[in-house]
């Protein structure tokens, strides 16, 4: 169990942007979250891992309450914004307006059938903005974050289709970028893409941080390793481990953590 | 069953029967050879009879309009404003039944296309599947109501309504036709258009409501663009089921040729034509009855014209994903 304590809160100098309190989640009857409690810390990047099933999508797509577009799904517990304090998973609180705060990157690339200028536009469009400079500036500065502006910016105008694979991931992370974020989140980003793709996309994640609070699901536990500062095992539903990504992975103090990073079970 | 057992049920390849093949001449192979064509030839002749039956009937009616031609120039067809064949001075001018047809389409497409696409997303976006379970089968159910009610609905009740709003209001008219019609080709547009929609795949929605859209703006920027192409189809299906109502127009909007862009006034469409002529006793091969297959080839060239853009706009305007 992670303690909720000032010392967790600023853990190695590092500052808590969110807190997850004893959130579970179900489909139905079935409780596919069940108390997890973790600290998500500003400017860093937390991995959840796990194996297949074990929730960590799941925990995701709590953060920007994807749950609500679907029938029969419960919250139970907080994931509080911090400093403010609130509960974004509160009835109160309206799932747009989390959505306008934190955005997400999703396993496979779904750019839109539009142009890739569209793509990076769409949430400011969404949000009613007008002013054509304004926008023209935001693409820019979201497509050369997501180091893909060089590449593109010649055909603004072509069809987001018309990119590879590793290029439309990109492109999905400066649209998530373009409307500035304070977390973003990422589900198996590169689980679709080859290793060189993979390679790029990595090294994109790691210069974010600089400006965004990451959280990533992935799959793969070297990319874990590689990145991440913070990495919390899931199993079954509920959250093993958590802590700094090199002590979890050299000294899991929990036997389960152990198994699976050393690759016995997942 | 276990891979072990599999391979100790497998009898040793000594024993196992070698298979030799046959000549050509063998008999079981030339049965099937037979079998494999007369099966072959059933696949082409169902396949081929539609295509065969269209053929058939665009040559009648080339064949049978050409004799027309003869007498009456296309020129003086394709311009006159007088549509009278019936008379002691027959005038031959199609554009009264042409202002008729596109008119009616005109109203019904204005109430339709809104009506079928506004119903198109709510059932795609909004409702729950449950409901939509329910919904989509009763407004299916609007088209199965036979189109000569919909004619007596037009002439006996909506006409009268409008009559209170709009005094002028002929009994016969063309407005409310349109509108019947309209009405009569929303479960076509609709269902038709959330077929279209719910084909769009649930990632592009998820994809829009992460960087925090409503659903509004997912369904009208996200989802219908995507879903263009199949949108069209249903938009171009409407059209051609009200350029082709027959009933409707026959019973509600008068049978009287009329050049007119007013609403109000009755008019004729090319196939309340068709159907007040074919109904009297014609002599074979007079003008007039070579003018019914005239009719019905400039019905199916608008028709088609109809289609033809609809591919077009379709491939223009797609939004593949």
């Amino acid at each position: 169990m992670v303690n909720t304590t000032q010392e967790a809160a600023t853990a190695g100098g590092d500052e808590m942007r969110a807190e997850i309190r004893r959130l579970s989640f179900s489909y139905g009857d079935k409780t596919v979250v069940k108390s997890v409690s973790m600290p998500i810390y500003k400017d860093r990047i937390t991995a959840l891992i796990g194996p297949s099933g074990c929730g960590k999508t799941t925990l995701l797509r709590c953060f920007n309450r994807m749950h609500d577009l679907y029938n029969d799904t419960e919250y139970e517990g907080e994931i509080a914004l911090l400093p403010e304090n609130r509960n974004i998973l509160s009835s109160d609180i309206d799932p747009i307006e989390v959505r306008m705060r934190i955005s997400m990157v999703f396993q496979k690339p779904n750019p839109f059938p539009k142009s890739i200028f569209e793509n990076v536009a769409y949430g400011l469009r969404v949000r009613g903005v007008k002013r054509r400079s304004f926008i023209e500036e935001t693409v820019e500065r979201a497509l050369a974050q997501a180091g893909l502006w060089n590449e593109v910016k010649d055909r603004l105008g072509a069809s987001a289709l018309a990119l590879s694979g590793g290029q439309q991931q990109r492109l999905c992370i400066a649209r998530a970028l373009a409307t500035d974020p304070e977390i973003v989140l990422l589900d198996e980003p590169t689980s679709a893409l080859d290793p060189i793709s993979t390679a790029h996309i990595e090294e994109l994640v790691v210069t974010l941080k600089q400006n965004v609070t990451i959280v990533i699901v992935t799959h793969n536990l070297h990319q874990a390793a590689r990145i991440s500062d913070y990495t919390g095992f899931m199993y079954l539903g509920e959250l093993i481990e958590f802590g700094r990504t090199p002590g979890l992975f050299t000294k899991p103090k929990d036997a389960r953590t152990e198994s699976y990073i050393t690759g016995r079970f997942g | 069953m276990g891979i072990d057992q599999e391979l100790k049920m497998t009898r040793p390849l000594s024993v196992q029967k070698t298979v030799s093949f046959t000549s050509a001449k063998h008999p079981a192979r030339r049965l099937r050879r037979l079998r494999e064509a007369v099966i072959e030839s059933l696949l082409l002749l169902a396949a081929g009879s539609s295509v065969f039956v269209t053929l058939a009937i665009v040559f009648i009616l080339v064949s049978e309009s050409l004799p027309f031609f003869k007498h009456v120039p296309i020129l003086e067809f394709l311009t006159g404003r007088e549509w009278t064949p019936m008379f002691s001075d027959p005038k031959f001018g199609i554009l009264p039944l042409v202002a008729g047809t596109f008119l009616t389409t005109g109203i019904a497409l204005l109430l339709a296309i809104p009506m079928g696409t506004i119903a198109a997303v709510f059932l795609s976006e909004y409702m729950p599947a449950r409901a939509r379970e329910v919904v989509k089968p009763a407004l299916e159910l609007l088209a199965a109501v036979p189109t000569v009610v919909y004619g007596f609905f037009a002439l006996l009740f909506v006409t009268p309504l409008l009559q209170k709003a709009l005094p002028d209001l002929a009994g016969f008219n063309v407005l409310s036709a349109g509108l019947v019609i309209g009405v009569m080709i929303i479960p076509y547009v609709s269902s038709l258009s959330e077929d279209a929609m719910r084909a769009v795949p649930s990632h592009l929605r998820e994809a829009s409501y992460a960087v925090g859209a409503t659903r509004f703006q997912t369904s009208f920027r996200v989802v219908i663009p995507a879903g263009f192409s199949g949108l069209t189809s249903a938009y171009v299906l409407g059209i051609s089921r009200a350029v082709g109502e027959t009933m409707v127009v026959a019973i509600a909007a008068g049978m009287q040729p009329n050049l007119t862009i007013n609403p109000t006034e009755p008019a004729a469409t090319i196939t309340a034509f068709i159907v007040q002529v074919s109904l009297g006793d014609l002599p074979h091969g007079s003008i007039g009855y070579q003018s019914i297959y005239v009719a019905g080839l400039t019905l199916l060239s608008l028709t088609l014209a109809f289609n033809l853009i609809g591919f077009a706009l379709r491939r223009k305007f797609r939004e593949a994903y």
